[in-house]
């Protein structure tokens, strides 16, 4: 974006008056735009969960307002606009009133420094890692001050569960996220994706084993920071009823609820831009794609594809996986993935002295370690697939199907879905 | 760097004036009718007992400090992190990588510390009380 404004600074001629005020009309629109993108982007989750959930448990999911119930965000926000603001009388009035900020803040905020193409990014900064891990911080002190201005047992029991769960897993997902920035050397993020390439052997994902680990220990902390299921104790709804948003009603509860879905983006877009090489389109240098706008419309699809699969995993894992015990959740955090974490930085740092940079041996190893993912992959096909067999399940990987799922109405079509996949049961004719 | 850090504020600023454009618009909109009833604290439909600021259990405490002592250290370790690919491409690799792992090793002896005093487990057996188990008047639950 300062690259714009210095080019629009230039071309119009402008005096130094003229260019502060271009800069700061610039700033203002970048962060509405990208503001109303990231809150776009968090309606549109609230529905692909629901929509996955019914489909992972074989019901419909939201389907009535607009195509697909494509717009069922929209209802949502008008019946959060419209419904009262409760504030209960025993709360604590200025902390219960305030504590929707600086969760809205701390997860928005950070959308200023992902990479979202080659040229769009709000705010290049040297230390955007950092930044990142820094301001979504803010998001414990706005769920503290929700859970002890309710001045609700519920509330307080998880606002600070999740208050310890956030702090406590900050150190894995810095120290993995931290692996990843001693490999390019920058805490800048448009540097760490242009010191990646397009090609799965040029991530740091599968460059060197450590940061294969990394990726993990930082994906499974940042589902734990964004108190989704299988950490979600904070919020656990069949024994806290909502956690620190127990008491919040209307559009204050809503930006709770918004911020937890922009994070869940949020966090796939970090993993996308530090493990899975961002913007970078296989086969084209960075140095061709800067010239070009269709590579640069490419980049971005690329990186929103990364993103997207990122969140449909972080979804799916919510209707896979049952909800850990507090003590499970301790011993995760400190015994296995702060360890670990700690000797994938050091493993990383060990391999930028031992290994010459673009050495033929660092090649081999990529390419060797996308073998092993590819492998791992087809592995863990092969063995849904077996799942599935022998349960007589069948793959229904249809978000966009219509209405209700057939086969449980129709005998005809339930024997052409399921027959194919079935194992036949013990003297059943074939 | 002036204009990014800008942008920061300007994005600081944004969304916490969204938040309060939407709660600000919905104030003419939403109905606005609060009861006694409707404001008592939710406690599952039973009428609430005392307030909720009590005690907490202080293994809360704990985890804050465990966090405190790495994650500090963590973030003291990010200059040292940035240079080192820098150094490796000069002559310094070694003795920054060497630095980097003497603060790191830091760290990791603070959590092993805590780890063997037994400081991360949940549920944490404590030695049994030295005084007599307090009467109760009740019958023993048997186990």
């Amino acid at each position: 974006m300062r690259a714009l404004a210095e080019y629009l600074a230039a071309s119009w001629q402008l005096s130094p008056l003229g260019r502060e005020l271009l800069s700061a009309g610039l700033i203002l629109l970048t962060a509405i735009v990208v503001f109303a993108v990231a809150l776009l982007i968090a309606a549109l989750l609230t529905w692909l969960e629901r929509r996955v959930a019914g489909r992972v448990q074989s019901r419909v999911g939201p389907n009535r307002v607009g195509p697909l119930g494509l717009l069922q965000w929209l209802a949502d926000g008008l019946k959060m606009i419209l419904k009262e603001d409760v504030v209960p009388a025993a709360a604590d009035r200025p902390l219960f009133l305030l504590a929707p900020y600086p969760v809205m803040i701390g997860v928005f905020a950070a959308f200023a420094t992902v990479p979202f193409s080659q040229l769009l990014i709000a705010a290049d900064l040297d230390v955007g890692v950092l930044y990142l891990i820094a301001v979504t911080s803010l998001v414990v002190v706005g769920i503290l001050m929700a859970g002890w201005g309710s001045n609700n047992k519920w509330s307080l029991l998880g606002g600070i569960r999740s208050a310890a769960q956030i702090v406590a897993y900050e150190v894995p997902a810095a120290l993995a996220l931290l692996s990843v920035v001693v490999m390019a050397g920058t805490l800048s993020l448009q540097s760490i994706v242009a010191a990646q390439g397009g090609w799965p052997w040029e991530w740091y994902l599968l460059r060197t084993p450590f940061g294969f680990v990394a990726f993990f220990i930082y994906f499974t902390a940042a589902v734990a920071e964004g108190n989704r299921t299988p950490f979600d104790l904070p919020e656990a709804e069949s024994e806290l009823v909502a956690g620190y948003n127990t008491e919040y009603s209307g559009i204050r509860f809503g930006g709770f609820f918004l911020g937890e879905f922009a994070n869940i983006y949020l966090m796939s877009a970090i993993a996308s831009a530090l493990f899975f090489g961002g913007w970078q389109i296989p086969g084209v240098t960075p140095a061709e794609q800067v010239g070009s706008v269709w590579w640069q419309a490419l980049g971005f699809l690329v990186f929103v594809a990364k993103a997207g699969v990122g969140c449909l995993v972080v979804i799916l894992l919510r209707w896979t996986f049952p909800r850990l015990r507090v003590d499970q959740l301790t011993a995760l955090c400190y015994r296995y993935l702060a360890p670990g974490a700690f000797l994938c930085l050091v493993g990383n740092a060990l391999w930028i002295v031992l290994v010459p940079a673009g050495s033929l041996f660092e090649r081999m190893v990529g390419y060797g370690m996308t073998a092993v993912a590819a492998a791992l992959g087809l592995w863990f096909v092969l063995r849904m697939r077996r799942h599935m067999v022998s349960t007589g399940d069948r793959l229904d990987l249809d978000l966009f199907a219509r209405g209700h799922t057939r086969a449980a109405f129709d005998p005809a079509w339930q024997a052409r879905a399921y027959g194919r996949f079935r194992r036949r049961r013990p003297g059943e004719a074939s | 760097m002036g204009f990014e850090l800008a942008m920061v504020l300007g994005f600081f600023v944004v969304s916490g004036l969204a938040l309060w454009a939407l709660l600000f618009v919905g104030r003419f909109l939403r109905l606005r009718a609060p009861r006694p009833e409707k404001l008592t604290t939710y406690e599952c439909g039973e009428l609430p007992v005392g307030p909720a600021w009590f005690n907490f259990n202080n293994r809360f405490y704990l985890v804050a400090l465990v966090f405190v002592a790495l994650d500090v250290g963590v973030a003291a370790a990010i200059p040292l992190v940035v240079i080192l690919r820098e150094a490796a491409a000069g002559s310094g690799g070694w003795l920054v990588f060497l630095l980097l792992f003497g603060f790191l090793l830091l760290l990791a002896v603070a959590l092993a510390y805590v780890w063997k005093k037994g400081d991360l487990r949940w549920l944490r057996d404590l030695p049994a009380p030295e005084c007599a188990p307090v009467d109760t008047g009740r019958p023993e639950p048997k186990p």
